[in-house]
C-alpha cells in the first residue's frame, strides 16, 4: 500500500467490554473507499461487536473512531433479524427517512424508489410484519438504501433466511455498493463471502487477525487462525 | 347459594326491564370511567413510556414512586382530591367538589399508576426489540416514546382497559368526592354500597352482577378490536 | 390508502387530545347545564335511605325549576360539609349542634321542619327484657343484661341522640364486649345488628326500608324523648361568598312552606307515615 488513499474510517485501538468481557481488545482497523468488505471470524471472535462499535451503536472502553472529512458520513445497518415497525412496508422506509429530516415530495419519492429496487412495490402498502423474512429483510435493506448511506453495516443478514431469499438479498446489497455505498458486512457463509468482498477482514478474539484482499485471503490467508478457518478446523484448536 | 341465583335473575330482570334510574346509574358510571380511563391514558401511556426508554435523573425515583402509587387505597385519594377540591381547599373555587368532574379526577389519578405500570411493561419490552434498530436509524428519546407508542397500541389498548376497569370498580373515592348523589354521581359501585347499607343484598349483588357484565362487554369488544387488529397489521 | 409517517404521528397526537378534550367537554358541559340551578343539600343517610327525598326532591323542582343534589352522611359530617362550605343548605336532626353550627356563624337560622322517632330494635327473643314503652328503662336492661348492642359511633344526629339516652338513663359511657361501635352509617350497622342478633337504636324511617332484618324485631318505641326533630338552615354567604344564596333560600322556604310540608307527610312506606311535618308558620 504505496500510496493510501485516505481512509473513510479509522478505528484505532477499541477496546470494548460488556458485561465484564472483553469483547473488543485494542482492535485497530481502516475501512478505504470504494470497497466491499467482508468481516469473518469464528462465533465469539467479536465481529457483530464490531460493526455496533463503528456503527456507534457500542461505546468503546476506549480507542478512537475517525472519520474522514468534517461531517461523519451518513451511515445506515441491516441487522440479522430486521425490526420492523408495525405500519405498512413503504411507512417502514419513510420512517428512516422522517427520521433524517426529509420530509414531504422526496420523502415519499425516495421511499418508492427503495421500494421498487428491492422488488417489493407490489406490496409496498402491506404491514411490514406480515411479510415473509426474506421480505423483511429486502424492506429493512430498502430502510437502510433510501437514507442513501455513505457506508452500510450489515450483521449477517441472510443468517435467517432461506438461500433463495439470501440470494436476493446479495444482489440488492451488490446493487447498493454499485452506486458507491460503502459495504460491510458479517457472514458465515463463506460462499456468499466470495461472491460479495473485494476485502476480507478477520477478526479472532477482538483483534484483527488479518485485513487482506479477498482473492488473496481464500487463495493463502494470511494467519493462522484464518488458515484454520477457512479448513473449517475449530479455531479454538 | 340460593341468595346469588336470585340476585342473578334479578340482574337480568333489570336489565330487560332496567327503569331509567337504573339505565342512569349504568351510563354514569360508563362515561364518567370511560372519561378517567382516557385522561388517564393520555397521561399514563407517555409517562409509562418514557420512563421505559428514557434515561433522566430521577427516572428511578419516578418508577418506584408509580409502583407506590398502585398500592394507594383509594380512599387515600379520594381524601386527598376531596380536601383539593373542597371550597376550603386550594382547588375550591373550581366548585367540582359532589360534581361528575369530581369523580373523574379522582378516577384519573387512580388510573394513571396502573396505565403507566402496564405501559412501561409493554413498552420495555417492545424496546429491547426495537432499540438497536431506533438507535441505528438516529432516532431520539422523544420520537422514539411515540414511536414505540403507535407500534405497541394494541397491547396498549389491553392497558387501557385495565384502567378502566380499575376506574370502573372504584367506589371508596367516588364515594367521598362524589357523595353518591342520585342522578349526579351516583355510579354503579357506589349504589351497590347503598343497597348493601340499606340492607338489600340481593339487589346489590344483582348490580354487582350488572358492573361485571358491562366491564366485561367493554372488554369483549376491545378484545375483538384488538384480534382483529393484529391479524392485519401483524 | 397511503400510510404516511408523519400523518400516522399527527393522527395519534390529534386523537390523543381530541379523546382527553371530548371527556373535559363532556363534564363541563355536564356542570355549566346545571350550574345555575342546582344546589347541594348536606343531609343525613336516614332521610337519604328512607327514601323522602325521591318523593320532595321532585316535588321542590317542579315548583322552583331547581335541582337539589343530596349528599347523604351523618349529621357530624353534613355540619362540617356545611362549614367548609362544601354545602348551600344542611338539613340535619342535631338539635345541639345544629344551634351551635349557626352560633359560631356557618347557619343563617335554623328551621325547624319535622320529626320522625327513634326505636330500639333487637332480638325477637328479647334476652335483655328491654321490651316496652321506656326508652330509659329499656337501655338500662340492655346494659345490665350485658346483652350485644351495637353503636354507629360516628358522630352522627343518631349516635348523638343515643349517647343522650345512655346519660340519661344513667350510663355515662356504655363499654365492655357488648357494647360495638361500628363507626359507619345506619344501613350498615343494622346490617351489623342484623348478623350478631343485637340491639340498637334506629330511626324508624331507615328501619322500614330496611330489608336484610334477619331476627331483628321493634323493642322500645313510642316514647315522647324518642322523637328525633330535624332542622333546616342555609349555608352562611357571609362565610362563604359562593354559596347559593336565592337557590338555597328557596329550598329552606319551600321545605317549611305548606306545600314541602304536606309533601313530607304524604310520604309513607306500607302506608306508614314516616316523617311528621311541623314547622312553626
Amino acid at each position: 500500500m504505496a500510496e493510501r488513499p485516505s481512509a473513510l474510517l479509522r478505528a484505532r485501538d477499541l477496546t470494548v467490554v460488556l458485561g465484564g468481557v472483553t469483547v473488543l481488545d485494542r482492535l485497530s482497523l481502516e475501512i478505504l473507499p470504494g470497497l466491499r468488505t467482508i468481516v469473518l471470524g469464528a462465533n465469539g471472535a467479536g465481529k457483530s461487536v464490531t460493526l455496533r462499535a463503528l456503527h456507534g451503536l457500542i461505546p468503546p472502553a476506549s480507542g478512537t473512531i475517525d472519520w474522514q472529512g468534517d461531517r461523519t458520513p451518513r451511515q445506515a445497518m441491516v441487522f440479522q433479524r430486521p425490526v420492523m415497525l408495525r405500519r405498512s412496508a413503504l411507512a417502514n422506509v419513510e420512517y428512516g427517512l422522517a427520521v433524517n429530516g426529509i420530509d414531504g415530495d422526496p420523502r415519499r419519492r425516495r421511499a418508492r424508489e427503495a421500494i421498487a429496487k428491492v422488488g417489493l412495490e407490489a406490496i409496498a402498502h402491506r404491514p411490514a410484519r406480515v411479510l415473509s423474512g426474506g421480505e423483511q429483510q429486502r424492506l429493512a435493506l430498502a430502510r437502510a438504501w433510501a437514507l442513501e448511506p455513505d457506508i452500510l453495516f450489515l450483521d449477517e443478514p441472510t443468517a435467517s433466511l432461506d438461500p433463495g431469499a439470501a440470494g436476493e438479498v446479495e444482489r440488492i446489497v451488490a446493487a447498493i455498493a454499485a452506486e458507491g455505498t460503502r459495504i460491510v458486512m458479517t457472514t458465515h457463509n463463506l460462499g456468499q463471502a466470495r461472491r460479495l468482498a473485494d476485502e476480507i477482514v478477520f477478526i479472532h478474539q477482538g483483534r484483527v487477525a488479518e485485513q487482506t484482499p479477498a482473492d488473496r485471503f481464500f487463495a493463502e490467508p494470511q494467519s493462522q487462525h484464518a488458515r484454520h478457518f477457512l479448513k473449517g478446523e475449530l479455531p479454538w484448536n | 347459594m340460593f341468595e346469588i341465583f336470585a340476585s342473578l335473575g334479578l340482574a337480568l330482570d333489570l336489565m330487560a326491564n332496567g327503569d331509567s334510574a337504573f339505565v342512569r346509574v349504568v351510563a354514569i358510571s360508563l362515561e364518567l370511567s370511560l372519561a378517567a380511563a382516557v385522561l388517564g391514558s393520555a397521561i399514563g401511556l407517555p409517562l409509562g413510556a418514557l420512563v421505559a426508554i428514557g434515561r433522566f435523573p430521577g427516572r428511578r425515583s419516578l418508577i418506584v414512586s408509580l409502583n407506590a402509587l398502585l398500592g394507594l387505597p383509594s380512599v387515600v385519594v379520594g381524601l386527598v382530591v376531596y380536601l383539593m377540591l373542597s371550597r376550603a381547599g386550594p382547588l375550591g373555587t373550581w366548585g367540582l367538589l359532589f360534581t361528575p368532574g369530581a369523580i373523574v379526577i379522582a378516577q384519573t389519578v387512580l388510573v394513571i399508576p396502573i396505565v403507566a405500570a402496564l405501559a412501561r411493561q409493554v413498552v420495555e419490552d417492545s424496546w429491547n426489540e426495537y432499540a438497536e434498530q431506533l438507535r441505528s436509524l438516529g432516532v431520539g428519546t422523544g420520537r422514539a416514546v411515540r414511536t414505540l407508542l403507535w407500534d405497541t397500541r394494541f397491547s396498549l389498548l389491553t392497558v387501557a382497559l385495565a384502567g378502566f376497569g380499575r376506574a370502573a370498580s372504584e367506589v371508596g373515592a367516588v364515594m367521598i368526592v362524589g357523595g353518591n348523589i342520585d342522578g349526579v354521581t351516583r355510579v354503579m359501585t357506589t349504589a351497590i354500597a347503598l343497597e348493601t347499607s340499606k340492607g338489600d343484598l340481593p339487589l346489590a349483588l344483582a348490580l354487582g352482577i350488572v358492573l361485571i357484565l358491562v366491564v366485561l362487554a367493554v372488554n369483549a369488544g376491545a378484545y375483538a378490536i384488538r384480534e382483529w387488529s393484529a391479524k392485519h397489521h401483524g | 390508502m397511503e400510510l404516511n409517517i408523519a400523518m400516522n404521528f399527527r393522527r395519534l397526537a390529534v386523537t390523543w387530545m381530541a379523546a382527553a378534550v371530548a371527556a373535559s367537554t363532556i363534564l363541563a358541559a355536564k356542570d355549566a347545564s346545571a350550574q345555575a340551578t342546582f344546589i347541594t343539600v348536606a343531609s343525613t343517610t336516614s332521610t337519604e335511605q328512607s327514601g323522602l327525598f325521591k318523593q320532595l326532591l321532585p316535588d321542590f323542582r317542579k315548583a322552583t325549576g331547581i335541582e337539589a343534589r343530596v349528599v347523604a352522611l351523618g349529621t357530624g359530617q353534613a355540619l362540617d360539609m356545611g362549614r367548609r362550605g362544601d354545602a348551600d343548605v344542611v338539613f340535619v336532626h342535631d338539635k345541639v349542634a345544629e344551634e351551635k353550627f349557626v352560633a359560631d356563624g356557618f347557619g343563617v337560622k335554623r328551621l325547624e321542619v319535622m320529626y320522625n322517632d327513634f326505636i330500639v330494635v333487637g332480638p325477637k327473643a328479647d334476652p335483655a327484657g328491654a321490651k316496652g314503652k321506656d326508652i330509659l328503662a329499656g337501655l338500662k336492661k340492655i346494659e345490665a343484661s350485658k346483652s350485644p348492642f351495637v353503636s354507629r359511633a360516628d358522630k352522627s344526629g343518631t349516635h348523638a341522640a343515643e349517647l343522650r339516652y345512655w346519660k340519661a338513663a344513667g350510663i355515662e359511657k356504655p363499654q365492655g364486649a357488648w357494647y360495638r361501635e361500628t363507626g359507619s352509617g345506619m344501613g350498615p350497622t343494622l346490617n351489623t345488628a342484623s348478623a350478631m342478633n343485637a340491639y340498637a337504636l334506629t330511626d324508624r324511617g331507615t328501619w322500614l326500608s330496611f330489608k336484610n332484618r334477619g331476627e331483628l324485631v321493634i323493642v322500645v318505641e313510642g316514647d315522647q324523648r324518642l322523637f328525633n326533630q330535624y332542622g333546616v338552615m342555609l349555608v352562611n354567604p357571609a362565610k362563604h361568598a359562593h354559596v347559593k344564596k336565592e337557590a338555597g333560600q328557596k329550598f329552606v322556604d319551600w321545605v317549611v312552606s305548606p306545600a314541602g310540608q304536606a309533601a313530607i307527610a304524604a310520604y309513607k312506606i306500607d302506608g306508614e307515615q314516616l316523617f311528621f311535618p311541623n314547622a312553626k308558620p
